[in-house]
This record gives C-alpha cells, sequence and structure tokens, in this order.
C-alpha cells in the first residue's frame, strides 16, 4: 500500500478492464515521473469524452449529439437493424462495409454470473424500435461465445413473434471469439452468409 | 500433484500436466487473452491464462467457453498456468447456449461450483463428477432444468458437508415426515425443534426435495409446478445461507417456458 493520493490512482486505474494490481502499479508510477504537460493532456481528454460524447438515444451507439452518425444518415435503410453488443462492434463492422442498415447496441451480454439479465441491457428499447413495422431484419451480431450466443437465443425467442426475420452471423467466426477481432474479410463473409433462425 | 508428461529436461520431466476440466468461467486478459477457470478431476480447482483465444485465428477458444468439458493440458507457471492444449469431452456450451432456458439453470452450477471448490488446486474429485454429470444431463434435455440445477446444487452442498434432511428432523433425528423446514436448521424439523416463524412447505414438495437430493427422478419428473416453484424457493433460500453470500445468478434463472421434457421415444 502507498501513501493517499499515489494508491488513490492505483485503485482507479485497477478499475479499468484489462488493468490488473500490477498493471495498475505500473501505470500509476509512469504517470508520477511524466511531464505535467502530458499528464494534463491525458487528464483533459478523459474529461473531454466524459462531457461531449454521449449515448446516440436511439441506438446506443456513442455520439457527438442526440442522435449518432449512423442514424442522422438519411442514406442507410431502416429496414435492417444490426444488434451489438458494444460500440466498438459498429466499428468493426463499419469497417467491412457490408452493412447500410442500422445497428442497436445494447450494452453488453446477457451473463448471470456478472449479474447481467435482460433487464440490464437495452433491450427494451430494441423492441420499441420494431413497434411500427418498418424494420424487415433484425441481424443478431453478438460475440460468437457463450454469452453472446445465449443472449442472441433470448432475443430471437422475443422478436420472431413479432413478425420480423431474425438472423445470426454466419459461423466462420471461430465460437469463444470478440466480434472486434474479426478482420473484415471474416466478418464480411458472416454478414453475407447470415443464416435465418426465425421469421 | 501434476501428473508429468513427457520426458525432456533437464529433471527428466517438463513441466506440463494434463486433466480433465470442467470450464467454469472465463475473464478477458490484456488484449486477446483470457483467464479461464478450472474444475478439474485430479487438480482441483485451477485458474489458467488461454493465450489468443479472443482472436478469429485461435484453435481452441471454441473449447474454452463456459459448460465445455474438456481434456487439458496445462504448463506449470508461476502465479498462473498456461493452456497449451485443449480436446472436447463434453460439447455442452452449444446446446446449453441455444435455449435460455438450459443457460440460465446452467450458471448457478457453474457459479456454484466455483464458490464450493474454494481453494485453489485442492482435488475436488467428487464435485468434478457432480457438476460433470449435471452439465450432461441439462445439455441433453434428460429433466426440466430448473430439477436438474436444484437437484445439482442439493447434492454438491452435501458432498461439501452441508447435507440437508428433508424426512427425518435435521435437529434431533425423530423420524419423519414433518411438516416445517428450517434453512438453519439443515431442513425438515420436527414440532418439537421448530424455530418460530419456519415455513411448513406441502408434503409433496418435501417428497420432491428429497428426490431431488438422492437423483430420483421417477418421481422429480412428475411433480407438479407449484411444487417445483416451492422447491426451487427453498433449495434457493438453502444454497445462500450456506454459501453464505448469494448466488448472483439465482435470480436470472427462467422460468417461463417450460421445456417440454425430455421424449426418447421421438428421437431418431
Ligand atoms: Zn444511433
Ligand atoms: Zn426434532
Amino acid at each position: 500500500m502507498y501513501e493517499g493520493a499515489v494508491q488513490d490512482l492505483i485503485d482507479e486505474l485497477g478499475r479499468l478492464p484489462g488493468v490488473g494490481p500490477k498493471s495498475a502499479q505500473r501505470i500509476a508510477f509512469h504517470l508520477l515521473a511524466a511531464d505535467a504537460a502530458d499528464v494534463r493532456r491525458l487528464a483533459d481528454a478523459l474529461l473531454e469524452v466524459k462531457a461531449r460524447v454521449r449515448f446516440c438515444e436511439v441506438c446506443g451507439n456513442v455520439a457527438e449529439s442526440e442522435r449518432c452518425r449512423v442514424c442522422l444518415d438519411p442514406r442507410r435503410s431502416d429496414e435492417v437493424i444490426c444488434v451489438v453488443e458494444e460500440p466498438k462492434d459498429v466499428v468493426a463492422i463499419e469497417r467491412t462495409r457490408e452493412f447500410r442498415g442500422r445497428y442497436h447496441v445494447l450494452g453488453g451480454a446477457i451473463n448471470p454470473i456478472e449479474n447481467v439479465g435482460p433487464d440490464d441491457l437495452r433491450i427494451k428499447e430494441l423492441l420499441g424500435r420494431l413497434a411500427d413495422g418498418r424494420v424487415q431484419e433484425v441481424i443478431l451480431a453478438t460475440d460468437p461465445n457463450v454469452e453472446g450466443e445465449a443472449t442472441a437465443t433470448y432475443l430471437a425467442r422475443l422478436m420472431v413473434p413479432m413478425g420480423v426475420t431474425v438472423s445470426r452471423l454466419a459461423s466462420g467466426l471461430p465460437v469463444g471469439g470478440d466480434l472486434e477481432y474479426a478482420d473484415e474479410v471474416t466478418l464480411g463473409r458472416a454478414f453475407e452468409g447470415r443464416r435465418v433462425v426465425g421469421r | 500433484m501434476p501428473t508429468r508428461v513427457g520426458g525432456a529436461g533437464d529433471n527428466g520431466a517438463v513441466p506440463l500436466y494434463r486433466d480433465d476440466a470442467i470450464v467454469l468461467r472465463t475473464q478477458k486478459l490484456g488484449e486477446a487473452d483470457r483467464i479461464v477457470t478450472l474444475l478439474t478431476r485430479e487438480n482441483g480447482k485451477v485458474r489458467g491464462v488461454a493465450k489468443g483465444v479472443r482472436r478469429t485465428s485461435s484453435r481452441f477458444g471454441a473449447r474454452l467457453e463456459p459448460f465445455m468439458v474438456v481434456d487439458v493440458q496445462l504448463h506449470v507457471g508461476r502465479s498462473l498456468d498456461t493452456v497449451t492444449q485443449v480436446e472436447t469431452i463434453g460439447p455442452y456450451a452449444r446446446p446449453i447456449c441455444d435455449d435460455y432456458g438450459l443457460y440460465t439453470a446452467g450458471a448457478p452450477m457453474l457459479e456454484a461450483a466455483d464458490r464450493l471448490v474454494d481453494a485453489e488446486r485442492e482435488p475436488a474429485v467428487q464435485q468434478f463428477w457432480l457438476l460433470s454429470g449435471a452439465l450432461r444431463a441439462l445439455a441433453g434435455r434428460d429433466h426440466a432444468p430448473s430439477l436438474v440445477l436444484d437437484s445439482y446444487l442439493l447434492r454438491a452442498l452435501s458432498v461439501a458437508g452441508w447435507a440437508p434432511s428433508f424426512t427425518d428432523c435435521a435437529r434431533c433425528g425423530a423420524p419423519g415426515p414433518h411438516h416445517s423446514f428450517s434453512v438453519a436448521t439443515g431442513g425438515a424439523v420436527c414440532a418439537r425443534c421448530r424455530p418460530p416463524g419456519s415455513p411448513a412447505p406441502a408434503p409433496e414438495t418435501f417428497a420432491l426435495l428429497a428426490a431431488l437430493l438422492t437423483g430420483d427422478w421417477a418421481v422429480a419428473d412428475v411433480a407438479d409446478q407449484r411444487h417445483r416453484r416451492e422447491a426451487s424457493g427453498l433449495v434457493a433460500a438453502y444454497a445462500q445461507y450456506y454459501l453464505e453470500r448469494t448466488l448472483r445468478s439465482l435470480r436470472h434463472v427462467d422460468r417461463t417456458v417450460p421445456v417440454p421434457a425430455h421424449r426418447p421415444d421421438l428421437e431418431a
């Protein structure tokens, strides 16, 4: 344990995803040794992102106004919604240039052991977007691992009776992986070869 | 002790060991790795690093998902061991995550096992067999998922030393059946031992709990919904009490859509 301010910083860094206690300590001491101007730039960037960036009120993607760039783009189709776990998955799919519809970001996957249930995700908002009958197809692009697959299973069970075509990204994405690490070619193929799970 | 494999190295053995294992949970580590928590047959609970499994090129990412039963080889490390080979024994992840009822019934089983086998590297062979059998029954739809879950919880707690009694009085041993149930006392309680405020479940619920504890599926499978629900509530209370912390996943168990009973006569 260190004195107050240093320990506080280590504790805060340690709460970041993928940062263990050792990494937190290393980053903290790196910052202690760094130029004040460099540290200020980092602190400003952190505050700036919290002040300026928010979540799109329609799809949950990151946005700099009430709606995100995808939702504001009039050239995109309102008939297809691609459901993903995180905003970074939107970035991965946009890279493929295969998809010209809209997105819906759930904010995670159903993971009972981590105490994340359906009510903790933006599922009600998704169902709300299907209400006016314009959406013809929902593509489930949750991560190809147990939590993502189970979330897709749950969503298909909810949406198929609503009269919308529900499809899932084709295999070719190995199970166990993260969507964000799929290369453009694999992900693009997974889109083209998506299979209908119910309509 | 790890089973030594191979013959290379200075002292005639490489620091590798091989074991059967159930994947209890995975956590992201760094850019593309995961930490996998395994319940092994010989070595108890082990945490290992699976390198690169979140990348699309990984050969064994799919085999190191929760609910999988695998034959795994690990390389001994200073703090965490590293997974070097994985072969599938029980491919239960796919059927379980393709059915939301199975998924939400299976999660508390993994969470309970993780909690009950507290210390790492202490053999817990009975817990291994109990969980792998329960996952096989769940994935195979042998019984309703909530029954498989409740039976597993009762038996896993028993193995851990907290065996309930559902017939004789849990305090004085007076032969049952009795009318009251006390979680803190350990199950059924007679009129004299009954702590004030103990609930009085239906006799059929007591019979169902006893059947779940002993694996008497002929009785359990025909229990009606009302008694299943009452039994689940008591099992949950019992598990929470003896695990001393809530099983977080229990509140997410999907009890809305009953899964049809296993029908061997309909199988190809
Ligand atoms: Zn949007
Ligand atoms: Zn008594």
